[in-house]
């Protein structure tokens, strides 16, 4: 059997982890292709929408990364993602759905490789956690 | 009067303090040269990955034209600026307003056009040496990019270690590199040159008593900022050098090449303090159980909200600090640990074991700077740092040259910012004409109507750089996408090797084949739609429909193992681009004419700097100050620390004030209202019962501070209670009871850095100084006590320390918890302390007690930030949209402050601060159109309830609910396209250009599908 890649979408800011993502290809960081990169100008303008979209329609894993505390472009959206996205896994935790499948990082535009890392990191506990079971229910 | 100059800077240094000269004179149309020695730009700042007051970076703030990318790479986009990289200044001719500049341009070996960064070169170089940043815990080969970030982004061939072996010419397929290269002499002609040198870091072997270099696991500071940094190998967790483990004791010794005569350091860093607490705190954040402890003599927190900053390290994060002096450090032969030695205040020696140890370096002023100034002809100070007057902190001693940021004296970040911008405003006040400049206008882009368009005219171009791309992706695969969609018309390869020719060629094509959408798929999307989003507008689609995959960055580069994986991943990139490019609805990019006049609140020095700037290059100004004077509180100001005239300066300051015809000054007046947004302001004035209406593009808060009144200490129960400035109008005067007076005891921190006022005013330390020795001066026979908690004499203040101790002043220290008491009977004043020196309570008779009470808020501000929509800081001075990198500007552009409202400083800060202000403001109306933020916020009102939920998600106030229609609007000229709106939205009113929701889900199904 061939083995599990987990499809990671991710959802980044224009300004800080986008541009960190770039820099990693620049620097040609080598990761793994299993992650699928959403430009948005700011992590406050992550809706929860899109994340439960993501995962409904079949990412093992969402990502959204922004600016570090302080740094967010537009004075507070990184506040204002960390607040939703923790209420989102409260939520999906009650219903039983694994909320680390979520994960909400700071990455800058100088921090490539922490951008890189993190992904292998994610698609490394994705891949313990195996595919995304709203996937199958989905599919009955 | 007409200014027949050459209008392009020449700035050398390209550190923070170069960049934002730059960022600023590029908006004002200079052409700007960036003269940089190192391979790339950025000085020490890439090194730096958190900073202090905020433990955050926030440099990005530092751009005119928020929201921006980090300055490295807003400098490397931008128009009129010119990256001049790898070159050294040779010789200097002419003079203000034209200077003929030579400088070479050193081999860089490499072709930075031909270059793929494919990093074969780098992997056979056999040359392994200390990397630059890397502080001599990283290497780095012969053939090297700079940093991960370097902008521009190439490799260089370090001349002094490379052996020429030839290794890398065998593996570079582009043929890029070339061994043969040689230095070119070049010429530039400038009108004005900003020098932006920064500092270096001290040796720290050369304090060998603390064995760095010697003892594995003592590492200097820099060092250990860059083992901090995430983008480091430690990966942002710190590790002892001798066997890597994480320590969990580090000591920081402060004062390493600083406030040490005996190294030839006489002054003190200014920075180190706050870095070390930086650090320390950083370090406990990433792992809770480490402890940390600061060895120092005094903690210089001075700057705006540092106090605070200090008092959270210690009682939140319960670093331990220790004034004392170290005796020895021993390593230990086992665990490599350090032995501690170290005397505390009261004599007591202790001993301490440490897992690792820090230096706090202070800083020097850089290599071989002498030479450079002797070219230039700048006189240096008796530290080799750049002479300036004390009234004119920014220029030099040449007309013409101008200085900015660490090379004037070490100094953190919001001060060089303030610097740097100090520095823009006298290059535009020498070059500057605002009434000549060149004014495009009202016209219009000639757009296209796309809005109604029939069908879409879409152009997709495969940016590959020197085939990387078709190295790592199957691009027919890709372009097979294209081939079945009737809305493309045209699919283009084209080589960005060059952004600049590339960028033209996209341009041709769109013109040729009308497109009115463009997606861009390969490498450097970001850099090229920067580039394009002025040609789009200007040719054919009205705005920036266009999206860019970056199928370079994103899939080639990073997964160059696995083709077939990384195609698949390149395609669904570019079917979602393609997608948000087909949905982008059409729209005109909002622009709006801005008002040339600035209207300056306040007639203090500051204001007054700020006015006098903006009327040198011809702007008009109105000049609003309340009482009937002008000069506020250096009214009662008589001289510096340093010796000079303040009331000469103030004289000269207020009679170019009242003459200069682009002026105009209204006394006794106040600001009523302020209504409006940047570059549209109105406001009204009312002036001797009379109101007035004034136009503006900008403002400028100047409204000053006030002398804080203790209400201890007998202080106005007691004649001889006085505080430092009534002292000082005493000296100056001369006055007998001052001069004649025998035993002089100053108290400092009276109502400063205590539970009511937690903020250190940061002049007092500087004024008790400054009036001991001038009393010293009238009487050397006087006895002087100064009664202090931390001395806080600054930069090159600190040599009016030393002197005030050699000339006998005694300064002896006390807790806040052991306050100095004060007994006033029959009218003979008492003052007793504990001095802990010599381990005794003392007491004495005083003539006078001087009381250093510091600097308070002027009350005002409440009312001013209520008319004018600012925010007050917690001790109610102006609070700052950014504390590192928008010093000086409000949240919302258009409103800038600058002298005491902004924070306590002495004066030479406060007029740095005034012209900083007034460069900030004239950057953003030079030009008679202001366009606003891309991607704004829109309003189906369709859908709209007026609910208002919007309107309080907004972080820029840019959202109003319409009292007639009962639904949102967006104001424009306020929205910076978040678009954290639109998903605060119940309805889906409100949307976002590009990020609409329904095509974020859109894009969704080709990204998973
Ligand atoms: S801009 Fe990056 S998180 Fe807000």
């Amino acid at each position: 059997m061939q083995e599990f890649e987990p499809r990671i979408v991710a959802f980044l800011c224009n300004w800080c982890t986008y541009t960190g993502a770039d820099l990693a290809g620049t620097s040609r960081l080598q990761y793994p292709p299993n992650i699928r990169i959403v430009r948005l100008m700011c992590t406050g303008a992550v809706d929860t929408i899109y994340v439960l979209k993501a995962l409904i329609e079949g990412a093992d894993g969402v990502l959204i990364g922004g600016c570090h505390p302080g740094d967010c472009h537009y004075q507070t959206g990184n506040y204002k993602a960390r607040r939703r996205i923790t209420i989102l896994k409260k939520i999906l935790n009650r219903f039983g759905y694994d909320e680390d499948r979520i994960w909400l990082r700071w990455i800058s535009a100088s921090e490539g490789k922490l951008f890189a890392d993190t992904t292998a990191q994610m698609v490394e506990e994705l891949k313990d956690k195996g595919p995304n079971p709203i996937k199958q229910l989905w599919m009955v | 009067m007409s200014k027949d100059m050459n209008r392009d800077v020449l700035v050398i240094g390209g550190g923070i303090a170069g960049m934002q000269s730059a960022l600023l004179l590029a908006e004002k149309d200079h052409r700007i040269y960036v003269l940089e020695s190192a391979p790339a730009i950025g000085g020490f700042f890439p090194l730096l990955d958190r900073t202090f007051p905020t433990n955050s970076c926030g440099v990005c703030f530092m751009s005119p034209k928020p929201p921006a990318y980090c300055p490295i790479y807003e400098s490397d986009f931008h128009e009129n600026i010119e990256l001049l990289t790898n070159c050294e200044l040779k010789d200097l001719a002419g003079q203000a307003g034209n200077f003929e500049v030579s400088y070479v341009e050193k081999p860089r070996f490499v072709d930075i056009e031909k270059c793929d960064l494919c990093n074969r070169c780098v992997e056979v170089c056999p040359v392994e040496v200390d990397s630059e940043l890397g502080a001599g815990i990283e290497k780095r080969k012969a053939i090297h990019l700079p940093f991960a970030q370097a902008i521009p982004r190439s490799y260089v061939i370090d001349e002094t270690s490379c052996t020429k072996c030839g290794d890398c010419l065998k593996v570079c397929s582009p043929g890029a590199i070339n061994l043969q290269d040689k230095s070119r002499e070049r010429k530039l002609n400038v009108g004005a040159i900003v020098l932006g040198f920064g500092f270096e870091p001290f040796q720290g072997e050369n304090k060998g008593e603390y064995g760095l270099g010697r003892y594995k696991n003592v590492v200097s500071s820099i060092q250990y900022e860059r083992m901090m940094s995430f983008s480091s190998s430690t990966g942002g967790l710190p590790g002892r050098p001798s066997d890597g483990k994480r320590p969990k004791k580090v000591a920081f010794i402060q004062c390493v090449g600083s406030r040490d005569p005996s190294c030839g350091q006489g002054y003190c860093s200014s920075i180190c303090c706050m870095y070390a607490t930086k650090q320390a705190m950083v370090s406990k954040e990433r792992d809770k159980e480490l402890e940390a402890a600061i060895f120092y003599m005094d903690i210089r927190a001075m700057g705006k909200d540092y106090e605070r900053y200090y008092e959270r390290a210690k009682q939140e994060y319960g670093i331990r600090y220790l004034r004392s002096a170290i005796s020895a450090v021993r390593e230990l032969q086992r665990s490599k640990c350090l032995m501690f030695t170290y005397g505390l205040e009261n004599g007591q020696l202790e001993e301490e074991e440490f897992d690792m140890v820090v230096l706090s370096l202070g800083f020097i002023p850089p290599a071989r700077v002498k030479e450079t100034a002797e070219r230039l002809g700048v006189e240096l100070n008796e530290y080799n740092f750049c002479l300036t007057d004390e009234f004119r902190p920014t220029e030099t001693s040449v007309p013409g040259i101008y200085v900015a940021g660490a090379f004037r004296e070490p100094r953190d970040i919001p001060e060089t910012v303030v610097e740097a911008s100090s520095a823009a405003a006298d290059v535009s006040g020498l070059l500057d004409d605002f009434e000549q400049r060149a004014v495009e206008e009202e016209e219009f882009f000639e757009e296209k109507d796309i809005a109604d368009e029939e069908s879409l005219a879409i152009g997709v171009f495969i940016c590959d750089n020197r085939g990387v791309l078709a190295q790592g992706l199957d691009i027919e695969e890709i372009t097979r996408l294209f081939e079945q969609d009737p809305d493309i018309v045209c699919v283009e390869k084209v080589n960005i090797t060059s952004l600049k020719k590339g960028a033209d060629e996209i341009k041709n094509k769109i013109a040729e084949k009308e497109l009115t959408r463009v997606v861009i798929a390969g490498h450097r999307g970001m850099a090229l739609s920067k580039a394009l989003r002025s040609v789009c507008k200007a040719v054919s689609t009205g705005s920036c429909l266009l999206d860019y995959a970056n199928i370079g960055e994103q899939c080639a580069n990073v997964h160059a193992l696995d083709s077939p994986a990384a195609t698949s991943k390149a395609k669904s990139l570019v079917q979602a681009s393609l997608r948000k490019a087909k949905l982008a609805v059409p729209r005109r990019a909002g622009r709006k004419r801005v008002c040339s006049r600035v209207l300056v609140v306040g007639g203090g020095i500051s204001g007054l700097s700020s006015g006098l700037s903006l009327a040198e290059q011809g702007m008009d100004v109105t000049l609003v100050e309340k009482s009937d004077k002008l000069g506020g509180i250096a009214r009662t100001a008589y001289y510096t620390l340093k010796g000079s005239d303040i009331q000469a300066l103030l004289r000269d300051m207020v009679s170019r004030v009242e003459a200069h015809p682009k002026i105009e000054v209204l006394k006794g007046s106040e600001l009523k209202a302020l209504e409006g947004t940047w570059g549209s302001y109105h406001s009204l004035i009312s002036a001797d019962g009379e109101e007035k209406e004034i136009l503006h593009g900008a403002v400028i808060f100047a409204t000053g501070g006030r002398e804080a009144l203790p209400d201890e200490y007998f202080f106005g129960k007691n004649e001889n209670v006085l505080t430092q400035k009534s002292f000082e109008r005493l000296l100056a005067g001369r006055e007998e009871k001052a001069a004649k007076a025998k035993t002089v005891v100053m108290i400092q921190c009276v109502g400063s850095r205590d539970e009511k006022h937690p903020y250190c005013s940061r002049v007092c330390c500087g004024q008790a100084v400054k009036n001991a020795l001038k009393l010293k001066e009238l009487n050397p026979e006087a006895d002087v006590y100064v009664l202090y908690r931390d001395m806080r004499t600054y930069g090159f203040y600190e040599k009016y320390y030393h002197e005030a101790r050699g000339k006998g002043v005694i300064f002896v220290r006390y807790e806040p918890q052991a306050r100095p008491e004060v007994s006033a009977s029959s009218g003979t004043l008492r003052v007793s302390f504990f001095d802990s020196v010599v381990k005794e309570r003392i007491s004495l008779e005083a003539d006078l007690l001087v009381l250093s009470s510091g600097i308070a808020p002027n009350e005002d501000n409440h009312r001013l930030a209520e008319i004018a929509g600012l925010e007050l800081n917690a001790d109610g001075f102006f609070a700052e949209a950014n504390p590192k990198a928008a010093p000086l500007d409000s949240v919302d552009r258009g409103k800038y402050f600058c002298g005491l409202s902004h924070s306590p400083n002495h004066i030479g800060d406060a007029i740095c601060q005034g012209k900083a202000a007034a460069a900030r403001a004239s950057a953003l109306i030079w030009n008679a159109f202001q366009e606003y933020a891309d991607n704004q916020a829109y309003v189906n009102e369709r859908l709209c309830s007026g609910c208002g939920i919007c309107v309080s998600a907004c972080p820029y106030d840019a959202r109003i609910i319409d009292e007639v229609s009962n639904k949102a609007n967006v104001l424009e000229d306020l929205c910076k396209g978040c678009g954290t709106c639109v998903i605060s939205c119940p309805n889906g009113a409100s949307q976002q250009y590009d990020f609409e929701r329904s095509t974020i889900l859109d894009i969704l199904d080709e990204v998973i599908g």
